[in-house]
């Protein structure tokens, strides 16, 4: 599992990565190999609110389909559209493929480190 | 209680994901992942642990008129090695199982059928068996491998003689050997390639398992999981047990015509199965055109009117897009229609085409 150590963790396995008053948010490198290869992704457009705790986005492996959860609520100023026709860089990149970037933070979970967060899927996520 | 093919212990050293189905625990991929093992299958080849698969002995002096009353194709005419897939159907027309039967010679059939319908399988056939016949669950023997893929007969014949290898599609070696272990050797498969199934005792399943892959390994051979096993049979549109049909699906719909002879004489179901309004659906084929991938147990709609539901449905690595199966009224749609299928509130469009999707060139 690779880790980024300037980036915090989520327990529902997003990566937020925090530029002053935005943060950008993507799928952690487990959640990625945890889901298997990637062939759709959904993502909001700019302008959406999003909610903390709640789906944001989607992801569809060959397997399944998955929600990607809101670590923080706020408003979607940048949306990463390369994913929508390559969604197999989430895989291969997981820390550069990230999904959103979002401004007027109003709330955020508390994140884990990624020394918490390693500690954390370790455990079996409980 | 969750079992372990032979190969458990292989499969954990080789990477692989492993979860449970049908009672046993198998890899539903490994480090590779499902795209590439199902790449691998349709352009080199691939190797599946399908130990799970039950296995079931028909013998005796009545051995053929039970098969002929308990399943729906007709055995009257089988050759000696010779394999027939079949439905099994209960009294009100809906299926069992579907399963393939293979004569060993007169009296001794071998029967392979779903791991998860195995003691519904077993039980069923004690429960309606006559005459002189013993049906024998002897699952726990044996290990099954499949090696499929355009490259799958090269491999296999760096490791045997012609002998072994059946001449044709649907026929079997028993009493064959690979790499001088024991198994029978069946052309047959679950992934629309060319390619065999060995049937062999359980004890030599990872020295066989290891013998493979080390002889594959110029042709790309790699192990694959659940996951490209499940792609590859439905680009190939091969019905599935559980989705496709089940004891509420008669086999004509799921569209298993071809291997119910309904005038071969009296057997169970065949009454239930004629002129009957409660198997009014059809299996249909689905190409989708719209965003995203449609799953299983999604409503289908033609334009307002609900028809039926989808019974499979993936995104296809070698087609490069998604597809999916479902069961619909009959005569509600027709090739070329566009349909819509809910998916997760929202709904996809689709295009209904033909049956299979995938057909690999000769």
């Amino acid at each position: 599992m690779e880790l980024r150590e300037e980036l915090l963790y989520s327990k529902s396995h997003e990566w937020v990565k925090e530029e002053g008053d935005e943060a950008i948010i993507g799928l952690t490198d487990y959640a990625q190999s945890e889901l298997g290869d990637l062939v759709f992704v959904n993502l909001p457009e700019e302008g959406d609110e999003i909610s903390m705790g709640e789906s944001f986005a989607d992801v569809e492996s060959v397997k399944a389909v998955s929600d990607v959860y809101a670590p923080l609520s706020g408003t979607v100023c940048g949306v990463n559209e390369e994913l929508l026709d390559a969604p197999e860089k989430i895989n291969e990149a997981p820390y550069e493929a990230w999904f959103v970037r979002v401004k007027d933070i109003t709330e955020k979970e508390e994140l884990l480190s990624a020394g918490e967060y390693q500690a954390f899927v370790e455990s079996g996520n409980e | 209680m969750e079992l372990k093919t032979p190969l458990y212990e292989a499969h954990v050293k080789a990477g692989g994901k492993m979860v449970s189905f049908g009672g046993y625990l198998l890899p539903v991929q490994y480090g590779t992942g499902v795209i590439k093992e199902h790449m691998a299958v349709r352009t080199q080849a691939g190797l599946f642990d399908v130990s799970h698969m039950g296995e079931i002995l028909c013998e005796g002096k009545d051995s053929l008129s039970n098969l002929q009353m308990i399943l729906t194709n007709n055995f009257d005419n089988m050759k000696d090695g010779q394999a027939r897939y079949n439905p099994m159907c209960n009294d009100k027309g809906g299926t069992v199982d579907d399963l393939i039967v293979y004569k060993k010679a007169d009296g001794h059939y071998f029967i392979v059928v779903n791991a998860s319908n195995k003691d519904k399988d077993y039980q069923w056939m004690l429960d309606h068996q006559f005459g002189e016949v013993t049906f024998t669950d002897i699952s726990g023997q044996y290990a099954q491998l499949a090696l499929q893929g355009p490259k799958a007969m090269e491999i296999l014949k760096k490791l045997t003689g012609e002998e072994n290898i059946p001449e044709k599609y649907y026929y079997a070696v028993f009493d064959a050997e690979v790499a001088g272990i024991p198994c029978i050797v069946s052309k047959t498969g679950y992934t629309g390639e060319d390619g065999v199934e060995l049937y062999l005792n359980s004890s030599q399943a990872e020295k066989m398992w290891d013998i493979l892959l080390e002889a594959g390994k110029e042709e790309g051979l790699i192990p694959c999981g659940l996951g490209a096993r499940d792609t590859l049979r439905m680009e190939a549109a091969m019905p599935l047990y559980g989705h496709e049909m089940d004891d509420t699906v008669s086999p004509l719909e799921a569209g298993l015509g071809f291997a119910v002879k309904m005038n071969k004489g009296d057997f169970i179901g065949k009454a239930e199965l004629t002129d009957n309004p409660a198997f009014s659906r059809k299996r249909i084929g689905l190409k989708v055109i719209g965003r995203g991938v449609i799953r299983e147990r999604q409503e289908v709609f033609s334009g307002e009117a609900k028809i039926g539901m989808t019974t499979s449905g993936t995104h296809c690595p070698y087609l490069g897009y998604p597809i999916a199966m479902a069961l619909v009224e009959d005569g509600s749609v027709t090739r070329g229609d566009k349909i819509e299928v809910e998916v997760r509130g929202r709904r996809i469009e689709a295009e209904v085409v033909a049956l299979p999707f995938y057909k690999r060139s000769k």
